[in-house]
């Protein structure tokens, strides 16, 4: 196997005076979808904040293709390929869905190939094209950010619950675009609480529990084991197994 | 077509809006010929300088979310640097230049030192910096009064062309004077910068301000250096806020603590700006013109009413001239209730 794209060695992270991180150690494979579990608040979004800059890691590494990112500041990650869709959407809402998305373009003019293949898996973006972002129903929303993060190319993509909160048709689509994009080759940590969707789309699975990694193996092993699961996340996890 | 590459492909998106704004270009376009006399001219100059003023201030405000108290500063800078250009180089288009370049130059470079020292930390300490700054030049300009004038500020003198005592005839029934031509110079040169900003904020640099705006952090992750792009915005805003006071101080031919770094003044642009309508630069030519007219024309219009009234006790004591700040206040408080949005804002909304 060749070396992960992404490595965390004993990450910690404080948020004000919380110490949330306890030492994270995680790899996530290229060219695959990671799955980070775990119940609510055992620190899954901050694991990513870590890694993209947001909050910055008090103690441990980050190894980021190879090179050593712990010090390097976000806009820098982003450039060195690292998307990062959260979990609040984080669109701007005063600007077009077309200017949304010729920002995320960082380095360059939108390809037109790139954006078909967007318009492709989310049709609502196509229709909204020259509509301010901010008059997008919540799952169109949710389609831009996702849509934001393969407006060019990413090695690595951190994205916290893409289906939180969204109708099940809705769902699916955006199941649908996580898997293609997993088929163009990218490398995905995925925060997801819905395990009809993690059990999918996953290859690795990570889970969390109290600012630490409490067990990592394949996705598959997991979805079949329900004491596992059970023992492991409790019984917060919606959705079928 | 070419109209839309002037303004910038930034339509004003409402009919109101648009026959508002058009007719403020015609009615400052021929401003001589139209309301003729010399209060009129002042007003008509003055609106033009503060639309300028004020787009400037949006640039920061507005499209960046950067709160600054400094921005009458920068205004000041351009000002004094035409007045001590043409003090000490004597009069000439040369010393216009100088001055200004000088002046928008220095305004520029104090900008970015003030965004280095504080746009890296909280917005609100921005806000105090910019306070304190402001307030200690203004304290030194009135003390350094050997230089600046103090609190009397001191006039200066511009190319005769530009005076009143350059006659050249007559036009449409109006006698052209020095200082029509000075009129048309302060217009022109507003109108050009103005339409630069308007470029600049619809252009892909403008678009990263919104963002940056509207989600700093998420602009970030996205891999956009949001403190550069803010001491970028921050100098430009402060250059042209320079270029403008050079503006004013050309057309009143004086400068001085009052006319251009005075802290009413920066409330008067706040005002402006919010009252038109933040993060759109259209917003702060009706704001400004709005503010200047009633500045104005408040006091006369009150008059008038009083005197019309003058039955009628309570009203007419109300209504006497002297009171016309009161009135002021009423209607900024009105107006920024129901146009939370600025008024062009709800032109846009009400389409």
């Amino acid at each position: 196997m060749s070396d992960p794209i992404l490595r965390l060695q004993g990450v910690h992270t404080d948020i004000a005076q919380y110490h949330i991180l306890h030492g994270v150690d995680l790899e996530v494979p290229r060219a695959a979808v990671t799955m980070l579990l775990g119940r609510n608040g055992v620190g899954k979004t901050t694991t990513l904040r870590t890694i993209i800059g947001h909050w910055p890691a008090r103690a441990g590494t980050i190894i980021y293709d190879g090179a050593d990112i712990t010090g390097v500041k976000t806009p820098d990650r982003a450039r060195a390929g690292i998307g990062y869709v959260p979990e609040d959407m984080g669109i701007f809402s005063d600007l077009t869905v077309e200017e949304n998305m010729t920002l995320a373009a960082v380095s360059g003019p939108l390809e037109p190939t790139r954006r078909d293949r967007i318009f492709a898996a989310f049709p609502p973006l196509r229709t909204f094209w020259t509509s301010p972002a901010g008059t997008l129903s919540g799952g169109q929303k949710q389609m831009l950010t996702i849509a934001r993060a393969m407006a060019e190319e990413r090695k690595l993509y951190l994205i916290d619950e893409p289906t939180k909160g969204l109708a099940p048709a809705i769902v699916s689509t955006m199941a649908a675009a996580l898997r293609e994009l997993k088929t163009m080759g990218a490398s995905i940590l995925l925060v997801e609480q819905n395990f009809a969707v993690a059990k999918a789309l996953g290859d690795h699975a990570a889970v969390m529990d109290d600012g630490r990694i409490v067990w990592t193996g394949e996705m598959a092993e997991l979805a079949a084991d329900a004491a596992l699961q059970d023992r492991l996340m409790g019984l917060s996890m919606e959705g079928g197994r | 077509m070419m109209l839309h590459a002037l303004i910038s492909g930034d339509r004003p998106r409402s009919r109101i809006l648009t026959a508002l704004l058009l007719a403020i270009f015609l009615g400052l376009l021929f401003a001589p010929f139209l309301f003729p006399g010399v209060r009129a001219l002042e007003t008509a100059a003055r609106i033009s300088v503060f639309i300028l003023l004020a787009a400037s201030y949006d640039l920061l405000l507005g499209y960046t979310g950067v709160v600054s108290f400094a921005h009458t500063m920068f205004f000041g800078m351009g000002a004094y640097g035409v007045g001590l250009a043409s003090q000490h180089m004597g009069r000439g288009y040369g010393s216009l230049i100088v001055g200004s370049l000088a002046g928008a130059a220095l305004a520029a470079a104090f900008a970015f030192l003030i965004a280095l020292f504080s746009l890296r930390v909280r917005a609100i300490f921005f806000a105090m910096i910019t306070l304190a700054v402001a307030s200690a030049v203004a304290v030194l300009v009135s003390q350094l009064s050997s230089i600046t004038g103090g609190e009397d500020g001191f006039t200066f003198q511009i190319p005769r062309a530009l005076g009143p005592a350059n006659r050249m005839g007559e036009f449409m029934g109006v006698q052209i004077t020095g200082k029509i031509l000075n009129y048309y110079v302060v217009f022109f040169c507003s109108l050009i910068l103005f339409l630069v900003l308007l470029r600049i904020v619809n252009s892909p640099f403008g678009r990263v301000l919104q963002a940056i705006r509207e989600n700093d952090f998420r602009a970030e992750a996205i891999g956009y250096r949001v403190v550069r792009y803010r001491t970028i915005a921050t100098c430009i805003s402060a250059a042209v806020a320079a270029l403008a006071g050079s503006l004013f101080a050309l057309w009143l031919r004086y400068v001085g603590p009052d006319t251009t770094l005075s802290f009413e003044l920066m409330l008067d642009l706040l005002l402006i700006v919010v009252i038109g309508g933040m993060g759109t630069i259209w917003g702060a030519v009706i704001g400004a013109t709005l503010m200047v007219l009633a500045q104005t024309y408040l006091q006369d219009l009150m008059g008038s009413a009083a005197e019309a009234t003058a039955a009628i006790p309570l009203l007419s004591r109300l209504l006497d001239p002297d009171r016309w700040l009161l009135w002021l206040g009423v209607l900024f408080i009105l107006s920024v209730y129901f146009f939370p949005a600025g008024i062009v804002g709800r032109l846009r909304a009400g389409r």
